[in-house]
Order: C-alpha cells, then sequence, then structure tokens
C-alpha cells in the first residue's frame, strides 16, 4: 500500500576492499620495529642498564608478529588494525629516539630521565607493589564514582522535573557546586572516622557535581511535545519521568558521566597522596621520596593506561546503550 | 466498502463533540493575545471535519483544547455531552511533527499508549495490526532517525490508532511530506477513517486537502479565529481533484478566504 517503501531499499553490505592484499602499513612497520630491536640490542648503553636485552626481545617479537601479520593470508584476521598501521610504524622512531638520547648517548642527566628499559625494569621486578597499587586505586574510586553518580543522578532528575526542586536545589547546587572537591579534603580527612570513607565520600563529590547539573539540565529541556504525546496516551506522570524524561535526557546524562569521571580521577590522586597511604597516587609519592624517577614514569604510565581505558569503558557502555543516536544505518 | 466500513464502525464509535462559545487567548509577557473568538460547531459521531484557514488563526489551539492538554478561558467544550478535563487516550493528537521517540524503535513508539496504561502485555498483536495497517511491518525495529519523513508521520499514525481512539484529532499531520507522499497518504487517511470508524477533525491550510478528505469544511478568519462560513462536501470517496464539484467547491473556498482575485 504505501509508496515509498519499495523506492527505499536498504543498501548492500558494504564492499571489503583490499583484505586480501600484502598489509604495506603492516610491512614497515614490522621493519621500523626490527630496525629498533637492533639499535637497542647492539649499540653499546653509556651505564649498563638490566633490561635492554629484555627491551630489544620485546621490540624484536613485535617486529615480527607484524611482518607476520602483513602476510596476504592473514587480511581478514588482520583488517581491524590496519587504521592504526601509521602509528605502529612511528612509535618504534619514537622509542629509539627516547632511547638514544638517554641510554645510547647519555643526553639527558640522570636519575631525572631515565631510558624506557628503566621502566620496564620497574615493570618486571615491582609489579606486586604496583598491582596491588592499581587495585586499590581501583577499589577506592569504583564505590565513590558509583554512589556519587547514582545520588547525583536522581538530584539531578529532582531537580530537572520538580519545580519547587528547581527552587530550594539549584541555589545550593551552584553555590556549593564550584567548590573543588579537593577543597573539602581537609575538613573530611577530620570528619570521617576513616581515610577510606574519608576519600569516598570526595570522589562521590567529584563526580556528583556534573552529573546532577547535566542530569537537570538535560532532563529540563526535553521537547515538550514528547509530554503532550504521552499525556494524551494516557501517561502517567511516573511514566512521563522514567520512560519520557529520563530517557531523553541520557545523552546529557553521559556527558556527566564523563566529566565526574575525569574530576574523580583528580580527587583519587590527591586522597591517596594525602592520607589512604595506598594506591597509584601512593606510589608516585613513595617513588618520590626515594627519587626513584623510573618508578614514577612507570606508574604515571600505568595510571594513563588504567584512566583512558576506564574512559573508553564509559564511552562503549553510552554508544551501546544509546544506538539510537548514532545514524549508522539509514534506508 | 463503505458497507463493511460501517460494520466495523460500530466497534469503535465515533465521539460526539461540541463547541460552545470557546474563546481562548495567551499571555505574551502582558499582552493578551485573542486567538480563538466565540467559536461554536458541532461534529457528529464518525464525521470527518476540516477546519480550513491561513496558518497561525489559532486553528492549533484548538485541537489542544479538544484533546485536553489546555483549558480554554471561557465557553463550553463537550465530548460526547461530557466537559473535556484532562487528555484521554480516546481522544488522540497528530502533530505535523511526526515527534517519534527517537531512543524508541518504530514498534515501541507504537506500543507507547498501551504501555503507558499497562495494557502492552495483552495489546502486543495490537501493536503488530497497527504497524500492519500503516505498511511499516518490515520497519518495525527500525529508529525513527532511519525513516524517511511519510514513514515517521505512518508510524505517528500507528501509535495513535493503536489506542483505538474515537476522537483523532490531526494537527497538519502532512504539512511537511513531499507532494507525492502527500497524495499517497491523503488517500490512506481516508481509507483509515472508513475502516476504523472515529471521528476526524482535520486541522489544514491546504484547501484541496480539506475538500478531498472531509465531508464538511469549517472556513476560519485570521486571528482571532471565528468561523466565517461552512461547506457540506458529500463527494463519494476516493475523491478526485479535478472532479468538476470539488473544482466549483474550490472557488467557493477561496471566495470566503477573499482570494478568489488572485486565483
Amino acid at each position: 500500500m504505501p509508496a515509498d517503501i519499495t523506492l527505499e531499499v536498504p543498501v548492500a553490505a558494504p564492499i571489503r576492499t583490499g583484505t586480501s592484499a600484502i598489509w604495506t602499513g603492516g610491512l614497515v612497520a614490522g621493519a621500523l620495529w626490527l630496525a629498533a630491536a637492533s639499535v637497542t640490542r647492539f649499540w653499546p648503553d653509556q651505564v649498563d642498564w638490566e633490561r635492554t636485552d629484555l627491551l630489544s626481545l620485546f621490540e624484536a617479537g613485535l617486529g615480527v608478529v607484524l611482518l607476520a601479520a602483513a602476510s596476504p593470508g592473514l587480511g581478514r584476521l588482520t583488517a581491524r588494525a590496519r587504521p592504526i598501521g601509521p602509528w605502529l610504524a612511528v612509535l618504534p622512531v619514537l622509542l629509539s629516539l627516547w632511547e638514544i638520547v638517554t641510554a645510547k648517548l647519555g643526553l639527558l642527566p640522570l636519575p631525572f630521565f631515565v631510558p624506557p628499559q628503566a621502566l620496564l625494569e620497574t615493570y618486571t621486578d615491582d609489579y606486586p607493589r604496583l598491582g596491588e597499587s592499581v587495585w586499590r586505586s581501583l577499589a577506592l574510586l569504583a564505590p565513590g564514582y558509583l554512589i556519587g553518580a547514582a545520588i547525583a543522578f536522581v538530584v539531578g532528575v529532582t531537580l530537572g522535573w520538580s519545580k519547587r526542586a528547581s527552587y530550594w536545589g539549584h541555589p545550593v547546587l551552584r553555590f556549593v557546586g564550584p567548590l573543588p572537591p579537593t577543597a573539602w579534603l581537609p575538613l573530611a580527612f577530620f570528619f570521617f572516622p576513616s581515610s577510606w570513607s574519608a576519600s569516598t565520600f570526595l570522589i562521590a563529590l567529584a563526580s556528583g557535581f556534573p552529573v546532577a547539573v547535566l542530569t537537570a539540565s538535560g532532563i529540563s529541556s526535553v521537547n515538550s511535545a514528547y509530554y503532550d504525546i504521552a499525556r494524551t496516551l494516557g501517561a502517567s506522570e511516573r511514566f512521563l519521568v522514567l520512560r519520557v524524561a529520563v530517557p531523553a535526557a541520557m545523552p546529557s546524562v553521559f556527558v556527566g558521566l564523563f566529566m565526574g569521571l575525569g574530576s574523580s580521577f583528580a580527587v583519587l590522586i590527591i586522597a591517596e597522596m594525602m592520607g589512604v597511604k595506598a594506591g597509584l597516587g601512593w606510589y608516585l609519592q613513595w617513588a618520590q621520596g626515594w627519587a626513584a624517577y623510573s618508578n614514577m614514569y612507570a606508574a604515571l604510565l600505568l595510571m594513563a593506561v588504567l584512566f583512558s581505558s576506564i574512559i573508553s569503558a564509559l564511552f562503549l557502555l553510552r554508544d551501546h546503550l544509546l544506538a539510537w543516536q548514532k545514524e549508522l544505518v539509514r534506508w | 466498502m463503505v458497507a463493511l466500513a460501517d460494520a466495523v464502525a460500530a466497534a469503535t464509535p465515533g465521539m460526539a463533540l461540541d463547541l460552545h462559545e470557546v474563546s481562548h487567548h495567551f499571555d505574551l509577557k502582558g499582552t493578551i493575545l485573542p486567538v480563538l473568538n466565540r467559536i461554536s460547531f458541532s461534529v457528529k459521531p464518525g464525521e470527518f471535519v476540516a477546519l480550513l484557514g491561513p496558518s497561525g488563526c489559532g486553528k492549533s489551539t484548538l485541537l489542544r483544547l479538544a484533546a485536553g492538554l489546555d483549558r480554554p478561558r471561557s465557553g463550553r467544550l463537550n465530548a460526547d455531552g461530557i466537559p473535556v478535563g484532562a487528555p484521554d487516550p480516546s481522544r488522540i493528537l497528530v502533530f505535523q511533527d511526526p515527534t517519534l521517540y527517537p531512543w524508541r524503535t518504530v514498534w515501541d513508539n507504537v506500543a507507547l499508549g498501551l504501555q503507558a496504561r499497562g495494557l502492552l502485555r495483552q495489546g502486543r498483536s495490537r501493536v503488530d495490526e497497527a504497524l500492519q495497517l500503516v505498511g511499516l511491518t518490515r520497519f518495525a525495529d527500525a529508529y525513527p532517525n532511519q525513516l524517511s519523513g511519510g514513514m515517521a508521520q505512518r508510524a505517528a499514525l500507528a501509535r495513535a490508532l493503536v489506542n483505538e481512539p474515537r476522537l483523532l484529532l490531526l494537527d497538519e499531520p502532512l504539512g511537511k511530506l513531499d507532494s507525492l507522499t502527500r497524495l499517497t497518504m491523503q488517500g490512506e487517511l481516508v481509507a483509515l477513517w472508513q475502516r476504523a470508524g472515529f471521528t476526524a477533525l482535520l486541522v489544514t491550510h491546504d484547501i484541496e486537502e480539506a475538500l478531498l478528505l472531509a465531508s464538511r469544511v469549517l472556513v476560519f478568519s485570521d486571528r482571532p479565529a471565528r468561523i466565517v462560513a461552512e461547506i457540506a462536501n458529500d463527494r463519494p470517496y476516493p475523491r478526485h481533484r479535478d472532479d468538476p464539484e470539488i473544482v466549483q467547491l474550490r472557488r467557493t473556498v477561496l471566495d470566503e478566504l477573499g482570494m478568489a482575485a488572485s486565483w
């Protein structure tokens, strides 16, 4: 019956190109990793570093894997790695530059500037302490962040929905919210029975403020026609909040969750440095006490990997829940 | 076809609508903007009435009043003899924009009314039927941003029809569609009305559309709106735009709107 359906046929699956040819990018990257491995292995160090051979082994291993992956038969397997080919080729160059100015030429003063193998040594020799620190950081971050985000979500929905709640709540939020959560730190450590509960409170505060503000603004900016539709169809107030306002506000809520995550990382590290005596923040300070610069770099690198993975996970969750926002498929 | 429509009509009888001296105005930062000026008319159960007038004359406001989304400032507005209070699923408004919920699939959008009233568990087949009625069965799992304008408006119609409304309030539902889709949908709208037996109140500023669809056309003046003419149209369906009687009626309407010279 409807005319335009016949006109709008779904498009065919995307055409695969080049998966059977040799992956040139992989070939180049593999060769460069092998070159980096020989620089590390055969150019003598200024000072003897423990893990130079391990580093070169690691670089050579990666080079061999990439060369193997570049072979024509594995096109389907490596299709996902292809877009990062240029990065895989640039990384060994940068790593070698770092290696040359530190270990090989000794251009930068020790102990402040360490070569890559010093970081590697930290990971191979100090992994129990580092692993423990990662675990303690996560155990402190997760409850604080989740409690803060959950409470703030409820607060935000209430502020965004109810005029009276907004009248009393918004000025408070606007007055107290801009205080950096770390400013509460001295008081929190005084009032709370343990440094763990004090830090959890601060992290909850840090994640809560952006979540509350963005949830409230998301709820209050929902297209009023959405409510008209639901009301004419017989929706209750509860339905309007849970099935109309909240889903419509979710994109905004996720912006708040993302911003809250960033500021809760900051509070986590400071809390660990100030009083918790565990976790990656504490590890950094402990390493500083021993002037163990390679440990500090190693901890920073680990922190970067950890935190960016957590944020990536949040974005994956968002893409999954808000698939309707993306216009991946169009008829 | 008409006999069949009558048989089904008995299942969901249309609703009678009576307006008596209905006036309405908006408060815009202290200044009062009158939009409706003592409007009185009646719509019989199962009738298809078009409200025709210049854009911005207050026709849409009238539909919001009939839906119960707003209250008139003065006058009486009765549905089946009972004053219209809160919105009710027996009177459903279809907007110019489909306003589907972008986070719900087409199926879930159509199911909205049943879900809101807790009837979805028993009514799942009704959702499927409504989708079939508007020809969107294949697109049940699509999201609104994947639909064309015509398909989205069909989904909005299905979302209304699944509740078996007794009064369907149509606020320029075809206003934003391209002309070909519009022609198709005009035919579909008449067929749906004949099949389901609801009362239809259509707001439009398209004279031809009013004459092709409605059994009675009420011509509105500029704001504040009052009724300047009432034109009965008993041509049988399906109607054709080049039917001489339709052409004659169009001339009459243009006369009433003071546009005869410019035609």
